[in-house]
């Protein structure tokens, strides 16, 4: 036994040698798995650029709460693209993200989309509108909001837009859990709900305007509708405090609001923050669109959210999905 | 032992450690929560249920693969180990694709709790098979056939001659489908739909826990299923030596 | 009559359970040709990421073949205090979910654990291969030692003392007398234990970092290819991972003496 633990001492050391002896910076990306191949293009743009010459990249994706817990425990990362504010606000509290991360002129904020319904061919249930969902024999599919972070932009949205329709916060609460009862089953994750819908599975899928596009470019058919009132999603970008310790990684992350970055998240299905870009694509701005910070439809913020629906003992979420199963 | 401690005990300490970060009080509330609760039991008894389908099927299994004579049984015993070396998404994605509403077979079982079986069915399958196989492989036929000549019926002679000498093997493959019944994670989300208090099992339940920030919470829920868990695997054995000292 | 009775059953159960799942995903990699299954297996990544996982094999295997036999020796031919807690223990890996395997290597070995300390002195264990292959190690210590205490208990004692009687050393008895019978419980039990090595998503993933190009082993590369939605390309990576398995098998059939495979 002793000769296997020499071994694999050696294979630390040598690791851990190897990775120091690299040349020039390298700068280590933790993000989640949707941005992807925009990424892919983003580096190689930003290594022909003055700033970006002879830097190395790490990659890591996954998803959000497995790559925040990642960081949280030692994973090297300079620079984070998360796919919700909470995932980079717990390693601000772990203090590996300086507080003011969120101070530049996007507040941190790298791209848009908004939670649009995917429906079958043809849309042969007619699904267009909210209350669509919830007519009998419509099944729904979405991510399980407890195992992943996009079903919470989902769950938020529903909510969000049955409060701007006018209704009370009783109401929406209720349309939540009638719209959870047309819902067969919750996968772990907004990609393999998609998978899972493309398999044939539900009449409808609740996800990101982005995600709809890029299944649609990679071959996956889909046809989506965007309802009049729905949720913008807005995916934040960090700099973590080893980051900031080198320069390359802080012309990286001001390279990620450049218009060829910008273009880069566009051609994958985001909608662009910077007006320029934005411009040059047609996407379509529903007349209902509200924030996670709007107040006036009762949404209040990541924390006050996070707290009210999502705690996964008492939240409304929790309370919800107990009365499934009975 | 050293290797043991290791591999297996360090890390098992560290969770049992991260537990008891809140207290016992706390330990007791977040292992007793409704929804831990239903999911235990469902993991639980899925488990069990799933363990002695595999004694009954593993020892068939088996049996016709080192007895019988068929063509391309050389292949089948190639097999069986593939649902092991099959990422779970994949195991997913494909159970749901054929039992699921519109697979080819016209069966929907998708969303249930019969499919959270087949699914935990699936990923236990080897375990029995390759524990059985190799003592088969070692018993002498020279009993069964003598037995036979005395005029001894097939099943007596499984009964009487055979059982009892597989008994233990059939154990210990049974030990290993429960326990990895209890930990198995990917496969099962998907068919099972994932619906807490119906098809949500202990593994999902504890991850939505991590999700959620609440890792002493996870880590409660966790040791819990480890200690009930460990007294099965203890009672398995101490089933295994009464059998053999009084079988 | 019952023997054609159990073969139906035994083929018609592993047909619906196992066979047609199995054919499904050769189905799926091969639908759309060759050509798209094949770029997606001799990409550098998928390359690379096969390498990892044989490498990561290729430690822990041998490690757990090694300590398997050790261990099943001693549960079953010496007596100790704690041996049935022992035997118990040993299949309690396969039991925790392998999302909770990473969180307890996290707490052992990431910032702030026990051996939180290590990084910070060049041994890197998380998010590099020793991680990885400790992470491995956990979900299959179980296996060689399962398949071979049975058989232990099965073949008795009465031979190995006879040698021992004879005048032969421990060493000879066992190569002489104990490997010679335990030999295909300990080809069944690495065959599992590779099987499981491969396959490993769960655990791996957590801490391995998912480090592109770096520590990605190729059920991780299914993964990710699943994320781009290159199903085929999934299905294709998936199928190498089954055909590494059964070469396991038809290898070690390879080694096994012919009498023995009526």
């Amino acid at each position: 036994m002793k000769v296997i633990w020499i071994a694999l001492l050696g294979v630390a050391l040598l690791a851990g040698s190897a990775a120091g002896a690299s040349k020039g910076t390298t700068i280590n990306l933790v993000a989640y798995s949707t941005p992807k191949d925009a990424y892919g293009k983003i580096i190689s743009a930003f290594q022909n650029t003055a700033a970006g010459n002879g830097v190395g990249f790490t990659q890591s994706y996954g998803a959000s709460g497995d790559q925040a817990r990642a960081v949280a425990a030692g994973q090297p990362a300079d620079i984070l693209n998360l796919s919700l504010d909470p995932d980079v606000d717990m390693l601000v509290k772990k203090g590996l993200v300086p507080k003011n991360w969120k101070a530049n002129a996007h507040e941190g904020i790298v791209n848009d989309s908004v939670v649009v319904f995917v429906v079958r061919d043809g849309n042969p249930k007619h699904i267009k509108r909210w209350q669509d969902l919830i007519k009998p024999g419509v099944s729904v599919i979405t991510p399980n909001p407890f195992t992943s972070g996009g079903a919470r932009w989902n769950v938020m949205a529903a909510y969000g837009a049955l409060r701007r329709q006018g209704k009370s916060d009783k109401q929406a609460t209720q349309y939540l859990s009638k719209l959870f009862h047309h819902v067969p089953v919750q996968p772990d994750s907004a990609r393999v709900a998609l998978q899972v819908f493309a398999q044939g599975q539900g009449d409808v899928l609740l996800t990101y305007e982005n995600d709809a596009i890029y299944a649609e470019k990679k071959g996956v058919h889909t046809q989506y509708q965007i309802p009049k009132a729905t949720l913008l999603i807005e995916t934040p970008a960090a700099l973590t405090k080893s980051g900031l310790q080198k320069p390359a990684a802080k012309a990286f992350y001001k390279y990620l609001w450049s218009a060829t970055a910008q273009k880069a998240f566009a051609d994958q299905g985001y909608r662009p923050v910077l007006k320029s870009v934005a411009k040059k694509y047609h996407f379509v701005r529903p007349p209902g669109l509200f924030t996670i910070d709007s107040k006036r439809w009762g949404l209040n913020g990541w924390p006050k959210v996070n707290r009210r629906f999502f705690d996964p003992n008492n939240g409304i979420m929790a309370r919800i999905e107990r009365s499934l199963g009975h | 032992m050293a290797y043991l401690s290791v591999v297996v005990l360090l890390p098992l300490a560290a969770l049992v450690w991260a537990s008891r970060a809140g207290g016992l009080g706390d330990f007791w509330d977040q292992a007793t929560r409704p929804e831990a609760v239903a999911a235990l039991k469902l993991t639980l008894g899925a488990a069990a249920v799933c363990a002695l389908v595999n004694a009954l099927t593993g020892t068939a299994i088996a049996w016709t693969l080192v007895r019988d004579r068929f063509p391309g049984k050389g292949t089948v015993d190639a097999v069986i180990d593939l649902p092991f070396a099959l990422p779970t998404i994949v195991a997913g994605l494909t159970l749901l694709a054929l039992y699921g509403p519109g697979g080819p077979f016209g069966i929907n079982i998708a969303f249930t709790r019969t499919a959270l079986l087949f699914a935990l069915l699936f990923v236990t399958l080897p375990f029995v098979v390759r524990a059985v196989q190799p003592v088969l492989h070692e018993l002498d036929t020279e009993m069964e056939e003598a037995a036979a000549s005395l005029g001894a019926r097939p099943f007596a002679i499984f009964r009487r001659i055979v059982f009892p000498n597989l008994l233990p093997a059939i154990l210990s493959g049974v030990a290993l489908a429960f326990a990895r019944a209890v930990g198995e994670f990917g496969a099962v989300v998907l068919i099972s739909g994932n619906i807490p208090f119906k098809t949500e099992v202990s593994s999902v339940y504890i991850f939505g826990q991590l999700q959620a920030g609440n890792e002493s919470g996870a880590a409660a829920v966790s040791v819990v299923l480890l200690v009930i868990s460990l007294g099965v695997l203890l009672a398995i054995g101490a089933f295994r030596r009464w059998r053999t000292h009084h079988g | 009559m019952a023997k054609y009775v159990l073969r139906v059953g035994a083929l018609g159960y592993l047909t619906v359970l196992l066979l047609v799942p199995v054919g499904m995903v050769f189905y799926r990699a091969f639908e759309h040709g060759l050509g798209p299954a094949w770029d997606a297996v001799s990409s550098p990544q998928a390359v690379h990421a096969l390498e990892l996982t044989l490498l990561i094999a290729a430690i822990a295997v041998p490690a757990n073949t090694i300590f398997g036999i050790v261990l099943a020796l001693a549960l079953v031919r010496t007596r100790f205090p704690g041996r049935g807690l022992v035997n118990a223990i040993v299949d309690l890996p396969l039991a925790l979910s392998p999302v909770v395997v990473g969180l307890a290597l996290f707490l052992l070995y990431g910032r702030g654990g026990w051996l939180g300390g290590l990084a910070d002195d060049g041994i890197k264990i998380l998010f590099a291969l020793p991680g990885m292959v400790l992470a491995t190690m956990f979900v299959s210590l179980p296996f060689v030692v399962r398949e071979v205490v049975p058989v232990l208990r099965e073949i008795g004692i009465g031979q190995e003392q006879a040698a021992e009687t004879l005048g032969a050393s421990p060493l000879q008895v066992f190569r002489r007398i104990t490997f010679p019978a335990i030999r295909w419980a300990v080809a069944y039990g690495v065959v599992l234990t590779t099987a499981r090595c491969i396959g490993e998503f769960g655990a791996v993933s957590v801490v391995s970092g998912r480090i592109e190009g770096k520590t990605e082993t190729l059920p991780l590369y299914v993964q990710a290819r699943f994320e781009g939605f290159d199903t085929s390309g999934a299905y294709a990576a998936s199928v190498v991972l089954a055909l590494l398995a059964i070469a396991t098998v038809v290898g070690l059939r390879a080694f096994q003496p012919r009498e023995e495979t009526t």
